[in-house]
């Protein structure tokens, strides 16, 4: 941009850094990819650890409770008094029997305080450490606490956000390793043996950018195996949401490998006697390493939309797995979602984590390039 | 300019044979063979356990079972060309035709009308927000263009239904009026259809828009600092003349060529909305013929989204060539 910008820019010294402190600088400037990154974070510690951050199991049922509104925690009691610690109330489920209508009425004399670190429930393992533990973050030490509601079965809606998310956080990182892998080692051949290779990886990937997205990953979806466990159709999932990803990369990568092939830096490195891998590796891949950051980071967010939208088919992510897009299908039925729109919750975290990534790709790619002044 | 065009419709061709084996691959591998499935449908419906040997042996010559994969493929395909898909199975044995024809046209209607929001409501957001840049309003739009990016389609569908359920005590649904579901085409359908249809649009254009708008926007931008722009200033073209006749003309180019990728947005996010709104376009139907294992029915719908794709690209090509005669010599 050739206008000047309102505000003088803070003068950074820029002598004597490597790019990668510049990038990160120019990164920090930037409230919004600043914001992003650390929801991003905080999204994916309490997913990953959503063992300990879940008040209840992924598969806890809880009878007589199931499609309840969110309960929301109080400071002060129906009496107008003031509680230091907070609490909520129990609900009992009331049906009209005339017209079958549902309503949750508050039991004054179930009080049930809010406690940090409760045992409760069925052990688990703590991460990678040796040691089993039944600790939760948050809980009531008797009654319940459904802080995002209940499901249909009576499942707590918060737990299972936090179960689901690490599903959808974890499948925009892993599939876009996978399109990462497969665009540069196919980009590099490609570029690098050019002629008849070319042609065709050119071919392919011409065909791959013509056809529909998702109309594809729903055949591709809907071809996989019956008789798959969860894990394996996890990764037949990533798999499936990475098989267009890689092709942009690839043709920049291929692009790339042309442009400097015959540059004299890589002449002078032949010369000397560096092999193919180390030239490619050492030589070439560094050119395109901001490239290769901000095509990442805006291609998680494609991912994550691409799963949810799979799995709010059914045929994505399926029990006993769960992820928000297949807590979302059960909103599919506009009944019961009208009825019960706490069942939009997980499409919220959808949203938000998408957001910040974009929010994030949007600064990586103001940083990329950490000499202009953009 | 003809010979480009010929040019591009050549290398159409092969791309979209290409896609019709990919599709062919898929759905062989859908589970359930098609004739079991026959079987199956043929025992619910008439009692038959089994076929007789003559129809068997007919189905089996018609979608080449038993042969290899390519002879199955080369069956398929030349059908398909000249219009023959088959038989569905999952909707009472119609002819795939039939059952496609009208839901791709609506399918198609939506997607055009909605490119046509995209663009009526990008293009002149997109210019006021780079020539006013840094302005709140320029910060607003900044902002609601990466929530529209980051909202999935059927999130908003489902956000929409919510809304007006609260709002207005009812639930969106459906493209047609009750008496005119059935009915023949007529001029109050189509105005009743037009009067239904905004909802799928708007809820199908936000993230384009969102896109194109930070497109333009920024494309604007890098023109707008050019020289060009304070000679034609300098020389006493008026503010809207100076905008709209040149750095307009060419910050719109990568639009043209984003038309493409639109379009394939589009046609999925068509496909969720629609089964989210129940609409009577393309999205059910793929998902009832996906969830029953109809192989033959998915295909076609596939391989027909394929070619609406491949058209749109060609069609974008040649605007980007009429608008933008360099590429014509690239």
């Amino acid at each position: 941009m050739s206008e000047p910008s309102m505000s003088p820019e803070p003068v950074v010294e820029i002598t004597g850094k490597s790019i990668g402190a510049l990038m990160w600088l120019k990164f920090k400037r930037s409230p919004l990819a600043k914001i992003g990154l650390g929801v991003l974070i905080f999204l994916y510690v309490i997913t990953f650890g959503s063992e300990f951050f879940a008040p209840y199991a992924l598969y806890e049922t809880f009878k007589e409770h199931e499609n309840q509104p969110p309960t929301v925690p109080r400071f002060v009691d129906v009496e107008g008094r003031f509680h230091l610690r907070p609490f909520v109330y129990g609900y009992e489920r009331h049906v009209d029997f005339q017209t079958f209508k549902v309503t949750w009425v508050l039991q004054p004399e179930q009080r049930f305080p809010l406690y940090l670190f409760v045992h409760r429930g069925e052990k688990y393992r703590l991460g990678p450490l040796p040691v089993r533990t039944n600790l939760h973050l948050f809980g009531v030490r008797e009654g319940y606490v459904f802080l995002f509601g209940t499901d249909f079965w009576g499942r707590d809606t918060l737990s299972r956000v936090l179960y689901g998310g690490r599903i959808s956080m974890s499948i925009g990182l892993v599939g876009v390793a996978i399109s990462l892998v497969l665009g540069i080692i196919i980009g590099t051949a490609s570029g690098y043996f050019a002629g008849a290779v070319d042609l065709v990886v050119q071919r392919i990937i011409e065909v791959l950018q013509s056809v529909p997205t998702l109309p594809l990953w729903i055949l591709l979806a809907a071809s996989l195996p019956k008789e798959l466990n969860p894990y394996q159709r996890y990764f037949a999932i990533v798999v499936v949401l990475s098989i267009f990803g890689w092709t942009g990369l690839a043709r920049s990568v291929r692009g790339m490998i042309l442009a400097n092939r015959e540059a004299q830096y890589i002449l002078a490195a032949r010369n000397i006697g560096a092999s193919t891998t180390r030239i490619m590796l050492l030589h070439l891949t560094p050119n395109i390493m901001s490239f290769l950051l901000v095509n990442v980071t805006l291609s998680i967010p494609n991912m994550i939309i691409g799963e949810t939208s799979l799995s709010f088919l059914g045929l994505g992510i399926r029990p006993p797995m769960t992820s928000w897009g297949a807590m979302l299908k059960e909103a599919q039925n506009i009944q019961s979602m009208v009825n019960n729109p706490w069942y939009l919750i997980p499409g919220l975290f959808v949203i938000v984590a998408v957001l910040c990534f974009n929010f994030v790709g949007d600064g990586v790619r103001d940083a990329a390039d950490p000499f202009s002044h953009r | 300019m003809i010979q480009y065009i010929l040019r591009r419709i050549v290398i159409a061709v092969p791309t979209l044979v290409l896609i019709s084996m990919l599709v062919f691959v898929l759905i062989d591998a859908m589970p359930g063979s098609y004739v079991d499935v026959i079987v199956a449908q043929n025992l619910a419906d008439t009692g038959i356990p089994d076929l007789t040997d003559g129809q068997r042996k007919l189905l089996e010559f018609r979608y080449g079972i038993g042969r290899p994969i390519y002879i199955r493929w080369w069956k398929w395909f030349s059908n398909f060309v000249v219009g023959e898909m088959g038989h569905s199975v999952s909707y009472g044995h119609k002819k795939i035709v039939d059952l496609i024809t009208e839901r791709l046209a609506l399918t198609v209607t939506i997607s055009f009308c909605t490119t046509v929001f995209v663009l009526l409501v990008s293009l002149p957001i997109g210019v006021y927000s780079a020539v006013n840049q840094y302005s709140t309003t320029d910060h607003i739009v900044t902002f609601f263009g990466f929530l529209g990016l980051s909202i999935p389609n059927f999130m908003l569908a489902l956000a929409f239904i919510v809304i007006s359920f609260y709002w207005f005590g009812q639930v969106p649904g459906g493209l047609f009026a009750p008496q005119y579901v059935d009915a023949p085409w007529s001029i109050p359908k189509v105005l009743d259809m037009l009067s239904r249809m905004w909802i799928p649009v708007v809820v199908l254009g936000t993230a384009g828009t969102a896109g194109y708008i930070r497109v333009l926007r920024g494309n604007m931008l890098d023109e707008l600092g050019r020289q060009y722009v304070v000679t034609a200033r300098a020389k006493g073209l008026n503010e809207v003349q100076v905008l709209w006749k040149y750095p307009f003309r060419i910050a719109i180019n990568p639009l043209i060529t984003a038309a493409g990728g639109l379009l394939s947005t589009l046609l999925g996010g068509e496909l969720i909305v629609s089964i989210v709104l129940n609409l009577p376009t393309m999205g059910p139907l793929l998902y009832v013929a996906v969830e029953n294992h109809d192989a033959f029915l998915a295909g076609a719908m596939v391989m027909l989204l394929s070619v609406l794709l491949v058209v749109g690209y060609l069609l974008a090509d040649i605007l980007l060539s009429w608008v933008d005669p360099r590429v014509r010599y690239e």
